[in-house]
């Protein structure tokens, strides 16, 4: 698999996650995706980059453009370096909120995207990172 | 200091300016972000600033890119860079529309220069630092351009209150355009209920048709406002959810419980009107083929 372009930009309030979806559409219209699988991405990214500020307290996202034989996509990879998250299995579980939100946004985007990954060390930082591949 | 390639560069420009153009807007449509430019928009673009070019090359010598003889090109950069701005391209991808001019440039010129290889190097260098110069006035338009739209987006979020429309005896519609953060969630929900108390509604519309995304946070305002005018006596209907909404929010687990959707606002008005017990009679007037909407109010 190859990574075609990468872009990094922050996430560190809440006019970014406004520029996180904007800048993310246009990653998703660069590699042709449909307009469905588009709007998932996007709205996958509106719900990590909010997770990113409101519990991480902030951070990046690098967006990759990849090319896998025929095959192009994009992957998001939101990172932080807030409190983390001590239970994953918890925090994945539709309802489930340490805040006042539906607790749906994690279980959500694993639901809208292809690929979901989760990393988190309690005291040092949440990495999620999601791809979707454009329907051939 | 160059040995004169400003006098050279833009003859060059001059003698083959179709080959060149014809070069460039290949190399332009090649990389393009499908769905944003039409070929034709791109040769178009591609020869205004050439043009330019040529003719700043001419009166002022390539030195001065900032100066009053470069403006036309500099306005044409800045249109470039303000659509690309706005369409989502990165700033590298913005700059690349000047960059990409450098190999049909040096070709041309390499052509032109025959044998004579000095010539060549000095064109090739005063054309690279030119280039150069315009491709970072690019890359600079567009991010005050990107300041500016984020600037603008979050001052409208704020500013923008959602029209609460009266559309008849009973109905009210709010169409909600643009982003649903929280504060401006809070104000639609205010003047809503506002509304729904000094017209007594029992039935408001809230159409979303103007929301490009719902995540969860926007679902999550949009059960409260629905369950607060409840609370007033009046009932909601959504309406404009497009297919790839609603895909999205059912695979966010969303749950809009028994809030009545429709897929457009005129649906979510029939159904509100027979909701407030008027009729529609369809008219028989032959000469109005969509027919007219007669109600009778109950
Ligand atoms: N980056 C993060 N850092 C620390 N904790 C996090 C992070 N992301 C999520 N969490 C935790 O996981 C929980 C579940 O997140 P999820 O996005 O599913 O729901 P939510 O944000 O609470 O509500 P919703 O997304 O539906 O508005 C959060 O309440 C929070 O406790
Ligand atoms: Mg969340």
């Amino acid at each position: 698999m190859l990574t075609a372009r990468t872009e990094r930009i922050a996430v560190r309030g809440p006019h970014d996650i406004v520029n996180v979806r904007q800048v993310v559409r246009g990653w998703c219209l660069a590699v042709g995706m449909g307009l469905v699988d588009l709007t998932k991405m996007v709205t996958a990214a509106s719900e990590i980059a909010r997770n990113t500020l409101e519990y991480g307290g902030g951070g990046a996202l690098t967006i990759e453009e990849l090319r896998d034989g025929v095959r192009q996509g994009v992957r998001l990879i939101f990172e932080d370096q807030g409190p983390g998250i001590p239970d994953i299995d918890r925090a994945m579980t539709d309802g489930y909120t340490s805040g006042t939100g539906m607790g749906l946004g994690l279980g959500g985007t694993k639901r809208l995207v292809d690929q979901f990954d989760i990393a988190s060390t309690p005291g040092q930082g949440t990495r999620v990172a999601i791809t979707k591949w454009k329907a051939r | 200091m160059p040995a004169t390639p400003s006098r050279r560069l833009p003859r060059v420009l001059d003698e083959r300016f179709d080959e060149i153009l014809a070069a460039w807007t290949k190399e332009q449509t090649n990389g393009a972000k499908p769905g944003t430019a039409s070929e034709g928009d791109i040769r178009a673009r591609c020869s205004e600033l050439l043009s330019a070019m040529r003719k700043a090359l001419a009166s002022s010598g390539a030195d001065d890119v900032q100066g009053p003889a470069w403006a036309p090109v500099r306005d044409v950069l800045q249109r470039v860079s303000f659509i690309r701005a706005q369409q989502g391209f990165t700033p590298s991808e913005t700059a690349t529309f000047v960059l990409s001019l450098k190999r049909p440039l040096f070709e041309a010129l390499r052509a032109s220069a025959g044998n004579d290889a000095e010539a060549l190097a000095t064109d090739v260098w005063g054309a690279t630092e030119v280039l150069d110069r315009l491709a970072l006035f690019t890359a600079e338009v567009y991010m005050k351009t990107r300041e500016e739209l984020i600037a603008r987006q979050s001052q409208d979020m704020l500013e923008l209150s959602t029209p609460v429309v009266k559309l008849w005896e009973g109905v009210l519609a709010l169409p909600m355009i643009g982003t649903l953060d929280s504060s401006r969630t809070q104000v639609v929900m205010e003047s809503l209920l506002q509304r729904i108390v000094e017209t007594g509604a029992d039935v408001a519309i809230l159409d979303i048709t103007g929301v490009p995304t719902v995540d969860t946070l926007t679902a999550q305002h949009l059960i409260k406002t629905v369950t607060a005018a409840r609370l007033m006596g009046a009932e909601c209907i959504i309406s404009g959810i497009r297919p790839q909404i609603a895909q999205t929010i059912v695979h966010l687990g969303v749950d809009l419980g028994d809030i009545v959707t429709k897929a457009t606002l005129a649906d979510a008005f029939k159904l509100a009107l027979s909701r407030t017990g008027t009729t529609l009679v369809r008219s028989r007037n032959g000469a109005n083929p969509t027919g007219s909407l007669t109600t009778t109010p109950r």
